[in-house]
């Protein structure tokens, strides 16, 4: 028994988060508020693990998250418009409702290539050059987009993009059960994944030489271009993701909600939790959401009292809470459960 | 044919000549040093032929590919070592990962394998791992595997930038003043090592030192540069006597 919690810890906990989140929420004993909050944790863990690849594990410092995650959102809700509803500009659905079941991952995945290619037509310029520009370029990036999208009235400009939430319902009168929140309880769980498995292969550790020290990791043989704008690639791709769900989370998107602010929320969670941490962005993304709403009384003051959250961390613990470590490292006695398999020991047996 | 062939090599920093018609035939394991003043360029011919600068002037042959207008990872690929003068390790990382990562030319699976941990990502991974793992195990850093570089002492990080530049696979060796801030002790140790790698991994070396107990031991060859020129080329015991080289370490003979 002791054995097989060991081995399986991992898949029981999910197992456990899901029955914690996605059941009761089938159920209809959450109400939609606490539907929301349970939905914005998973979408920030995605945005913030994906930004921590970034800004953490490639020490580079990417100002406009937002932006890639907006590119995301856009594209995911304009395909699921125009495929699945009937719409003022986009005319009647292009399929029928049953189809609604395909379309949607796809839009929501063509949304994330689509933020990709975004990422890499920024990187490619980008990262001819070093440190410091990522971060103007980027900044420069998320106000861009806003302002393209602001001007384009076809997908309505300033004003938003309305529909998505009757694309939730067609999938909701199809099959009546909470479709948001279990792709998003999959797509944070395939973040988490990818992320991880990166960070730990050969490949992707060329991201953090990179960081330590990159004309030495260009004379070790290490295509320093490839790797970074690679894992730009696919951080971005990854906000694209998060951004899908967040459009059709709250039901319409507005250029207002992928502005400085939201990429500055992300990177507070980024550093909050510790750069080079997933366990930390995770734990960090959820705590972090959490306050926010329990802090909604304080209107803007929030935005006062985060920064300075921020501020007195970076002068006490510059690296985040859990910089450059994970849960294991902190609390040795977890490693019993959680591997964290490093790819040295990929195939031994965890020891009894 | 030689395993690398310099050609008039010249780099300009500005106005500051910083190498000036260089010219170096450096054969299957051989082992020449490089000597000469601070700032007499000595760094900068490493940098010329690792692809970090872009020299005015020259050519540069390895095993008859030519090296100027590729990237230094592109160079290093070909069978090319380096070890920096300040240390230049990935601090943060383990001693295994700094010599894994090194690998990095040798992987050849991308982004879908890492992402997905393929089968062959993991064949792939675990070749290099044992490797890593036998290659320190050679240089006597078995005990090191798992620590972080940064708290490990000097004389250590020396001997994990050896290891890491061997991890390329190279043919050619470029040291730059492995022995600086040695005691006599490690400089013995480290003497011993360049002299067994030579022999063990079939490498041509080329290195820079300022140590003489070093020059005169181990190489066959000694090349003097003095304000970007080549002032001296030959073989050790001439050099020592040769007026020129006395005259740029240590000024005008009294007689």
């Amino acid at each position: 028994m002791k054995r097989l919690l060991r081995k399986r810890f991992v898949t029981l906990f999910m197992g456990l988060v899901f029955v914690a989140t996605v059941v009761p929420t089938w159920l209809g004993w959450y109400d939609s508020y606490i539907q929301l909050i349970i939905q914005y944790i998973g979408i920030n863990i995605i945005l913030t693990v994906s930004l921590n690849l970034i800004n953490g594990y490639m020490g580079e410092f990417n100002c406009g998250h937002a932006g890639f995650m907006g590119a995301g959102a856009y594209i995911a809700s304009i395909l699921t418009v125009l495929f699945l509803i009937q719409d003022d500009v986009f005319g009647p659905p292009l399929v029928s409702e049953g189809w609604s079941l395909i379309v949607f991952p796809l839009a929501l995945v063509l949304g994330a290539i689509g933020a990709a290619l975004f990422g890499l037509l920024i990187a490619i310029p980008s990262f001819r050059t070093r440190g410091d520009y990522l971060a103007i370029i980027t900044l420069a990036v998320n106000y861009i987009f806003k302002s393209f999208i602001e001007n384009v009235q076809k997908i309505g400009g300033a004003r938003g993009f309305m529909g998505t939430a009757r694309v939730v319902k067609v999938l909701e009168g199809l099959t009546p059960i909470p479709w948001t929140m279990i792709y998003i309880f999959f797509a944070a769980i395939l973040a988490i994944y990818v992320v991880r498995h990166f960070t730990v292969s050969t490949f992707g550790k060329g991201v953090m030489a990179i960081r330590e020290d990159e004309i030495a990791s260009e004379l070790m043989t290490i295509d320093t271009r490839r790797v970074k704008v690679t894992a730009f690639m696919l951080a971005c791709g990854l906000a694209g993701l998060g951004g899908g769900l967040y459009a059709h989370v709250i039901g319409y998107i507005n250029p207002g909600m992928f502005t400085i602010l939201k990429s500055t929320e992300i990177m507070v969670m980024v550093y909050l939790g510790g750069m080079g941490s997933i366990s930390g962005s995770i734990l960090s993304a959820t705590a972090f959401t959490v306050a926010l709403e329990i802090l909604k009384p304080l209107g803007l003051f929030r935005w006062v009292l985060l920064p300075v959250l921020l501020i007195v961390l970076m002068i006490f613990r510059p690296t985040g809470i859990m910089g450059n470590r994970e849960l294991t490292d902190v609390f040795p006695r977890l490693k019993t459960f959680l591997a964290f398999k490093e790819s040295a020991q990929i195939d031994a047996a965890p020891a009894d | 044919m030689p395993l690398l062939l310099i050609e008039d090599l010249t780099h300009h920093f500005g106005g500051l000549r910083a190498v000036d018609s260089f010219n170096l035939a450096l054969g299957d394991r051989d082992l020449v040093g490089l000597i000469g003043p601070n700032g007499a360029g000595k760094t900068t011919v490493f940098n010329l032929i690792c692809g970090l600068y872009k020299p005015s002037k020259g050519k540069i042959l390895f095993d008859g590919a030519r090296l100027i207008g590729r990237f230094p990872h592109q160079i290093t690929q070909l069978g090319i070592g380096r070890t920096f003068q300040n240390i230049r390790l990935w601090n943060e990382l383990t001693v295994l990962d700094n010599v894994r990562i090194a690998h990095f030319s040798q992987l050849g699976y991308g982004i879908i394998d890492a992402v997905f941990r393929t089968p062959k990502l993991l064949s792939v991974e675990k070749h290099v791992t044992e490797e890593s793992l036998h290659l320190l195990e050679m240089l006597g850093l078995k005990d090191y595997t798992d620590l972080i570089v940064k708290n490990l002492p000097y004389g250590i990080q020396r001997r994990v930038e050896i290891t890491r530049a061997l991890a390329v696979k190279p043919r050619l060796m470029l040291l730059d003043e492995p022995a600086a801030g040695m005691n006599q002790s490690e400089i013995g140790d480290l003497m011993e090592l360049i002299q067994w790698m030579r022999g063990e991994f079939a490498l041509s070396i080329f290195i820079i030192e300022h140590q003489m107990r070093v020059i005169m031991g181990i190489c066959e060859r000694i090349v003097v540069l003095d304000f970007g020129e080549t002032i001296a080329d030959g073989v050790s015991s001439e050099i020592l006597h040769n007026s020129k080289v006395i005259e740029a370490y240590l000024g005008e003979e009294v007689a």
